[in-house]
């Protein structure tokens, strides 16, 4: 097949760093692994018995374009009574994972030449959906001394004319890190005199261990008109295989993702929609137990990385640690790489996330807590040999 | 009871060999408020005891585990007090309850042969003035004992690396 007669725009976007990876770790059966993006956790049973229940009723057909108008109100109480926001059924559209919801909110707002503000590192797909979707990333690297939380003056600097709108990653995969209300607070002004859309991911939501309740961008006043918020069930109820996901936003910017959504998929299966229902009315406590669970395990990973000697800031939010690697003077992959094959452990470099994560690398803690033991005795095996050697 | 204390009770209801180091670190506090809880706990009599969760299928050591319903009748001024703390007299009786609906008491002997089981209660249980009846029931398999699946299965069913 000759590559010249395909898309080039496809051809040109760049494998994602984890598939790499991915690959690598495929060949190694016993390798004990830290690379994932998913909580260990099934999904709590009551959960999957609403699907299982829906499928046995013969709920087998397509729903509204939108999603079942059960799903978007129960979504739109959640919203208010978390966030104070104010949804309407018409104002949430029900998505294949949050996945789906960045690629259409991108292509409802960008016109060729658009620029889109990506913070890194943060989630693989924003590039790629900005590019398909005509627009032109800007990437800021965030940095280590501000916990890789985005600071008012890097996004003041990398607004230009042609900026539409900025993606907001927090809580962060890989960094672990958030956004608190002060320092979201200090975005507000620049977002609205710049007159920018905001992509707010914010699938993480439900697992942040600040002690206080997430904020979103969209509860600051002027913001919700501007923002669209992309959440789902992955995270919080351990549902990733449902590919369930939300976005809620103006009406204007959902009118034209729901075309779109309509053209491209129809609607979100409908199996999950039904189990989706029962996750958000009766699934608060099965958020809490998951929450508590990861906070003990980040804890535990916090202190041992520390203990290693590897500088780690403490990571308030999602289930991922960002311990620092510089020290040994080689590239996240090479370091990856050979942690791989000499310990049979997989991290994943931090520059699977953009060129800021060198130096880093993402440790998932969702795991038994005797797999993190074993997987960080090794890592702390390898870099006993790499500071002897040095 | 102070929250320290609670989410111990609640970590260590799954685990009691966890060292308190391990539990100061997963609970963000001191080692020795930990120790101090602890303390607290064991002598106040809220933890008394530990066990270990064996699962004796797998030793091929042949036991059986009795589930005794009895049906008293319960003595002026003392209801069923009286004859319960007696049965539980009996090194064989490892559980004792007071049941609402049916019958009265539940024991559950642990670990003995068919034949202890039924000394017990024919010599032991049976003759007891206040007992008018008794129904043995033998555990035939465990599926799931405090909270734990007794053939977990072990592994990782996600994919290896996911960005």
């Amino acid at each position: 097949m000759r590559k010249d007669l395909l898309s080039k725009k496809t051809v040109s976007l760049k494998p994602s760093g984890i598939r790499k990876f991915f690959d690598v770790v495929s060949e190694m059966p016993n390798a004990i692994s830290l690379g994932v993006g998913e909580p260990d956790f099934e999904t709590p049973w009551h959960v999957r018995k609403a699907g299982i229940t829906s499928l046995e009723q013969g709920k087998t057909f397509y729903t509204s374009n939108s999603g079942l108008k059960e799903l978007r109100t129960e979504i739109g109480a959640y919203m208010d009574r978390k966030y104070g926001l104010s949804y309407d059924e018409d104002d949430i559209l029900i998505t294949v994972g949050g996945s789906e919801g960045i690629d259409m909110m991108l292509r409802a707002i960008l016109n060729e030449g658009d620029e889109v503000i990506v913070p890194e590192p943060s989630y693989v797909s924003y590039v790629p959906c900005v590019i398909m979707a005509g627009g032109t990333p800007v990437t800021i690297d965030l940095q280590d001394k501000y916990e890789f939380r985005l600071q008012p003056e890097e996004l003041e600097k990398a607004i230009t004319k042609k900026t539409k709108a900025l993606i907001l990653p927090y809580p962060n995969n890989p960094t672990g890190a958030v956004m608190e209300e002060e320092d979201l607070q200090k975005l507000v002004d620049i977002i609205e005199k710049n007159d920018l859309y905001i992509l707010s991911d914010e699938i993480y939501a439900e697992l942040t261990y600040t002690g206080k309740d997430h904020v979103s961008i969209a509860q600051f006043p002027g913001m919700k008109e501007r923002t669209v918020i992309i959440n789902g069930f992955s995270k919080a109820y351990a549902m990733t295989g449902w590919r369930m996901g939300y976005a809620c936003g103006p009406r204007e910017i959902i009118d034209q993702m729901r075309k779109l959504h309509q053209y491209c998929i129809m609607c979100a299966p409908t199996t999950s929609q039904y189990a989706a229902i029962e996750a958000i009315k009766n699934g608060d406590e099965d958020i809490q137990m998951m929450r508590e669970s990861y906070n003990e395990r980040r804890r535990i990973v916090v202190h041992l990385l520390r203990e290693m000697g590897l500088p780690t800031f403490e990571p308030l939010g999602a289930f991922y640690v960002f311990p620092c690697i510089k020290e040994f003077g080689m590239s996240s992959e090479e370091f990856a790489t050979r942690l791989l094959e000499e310990e049979e452990v997989a991290i994943v470099p931090g520059t699977a996330f953009g060129d800021s994560g060198e130096g880093f690398l993402r440790i998932s803690y969702a795991y038994s807590i005797e797999n993190l033991k074993e997987a960080l005795s090794r890592l702390e095996k390898f870099i006993t040999r790499l500071r002897q050697s040095n | 009871m102070n929250k320290i204390e609670k989410q111990l009770l609640a970590m260590m209801e799954n685990n009691s060999r966890i060292a308190p180091k391990e539990a100061a670190v997963r609970l963000g506090i001191k080692e020795v408020d930990v120790a101090n809880a602890l303390k607290k706990l064991e002598e106040t009599g809220v933890i008394c005891g530990y066990n270990t969760m064996i699962d004796w299928d797998k030793t091929g050591i042949d036991r059986v585990t009795a589930l005794i319903e009895v049906s008293v009748t319960p003595q002026r001024n003392k209801g069923f007090d009286d004859i319960a703390e007696r049965l539980c007299k009996y090194p064989e009786v490892d559980t004792a309850y007071l049941i609402s609906g049916g019958f009265d008491l539940m024991l559950i002997l642990e670990g003995k042969s068919l034949k202890q089981v039924s000394e017990f209660v024919t010599n032991k249980l049976a003759v007891e003035d206040e007992v008018l009846n008794t129904k043995t029931h033998f555990i035939l398999k465990r599926y799931k004992d405090h909270g734990t699946m007794m053939d977990k299965q072990k592994g990782d069913k996600r994919e290896k690396v996911t960005a």
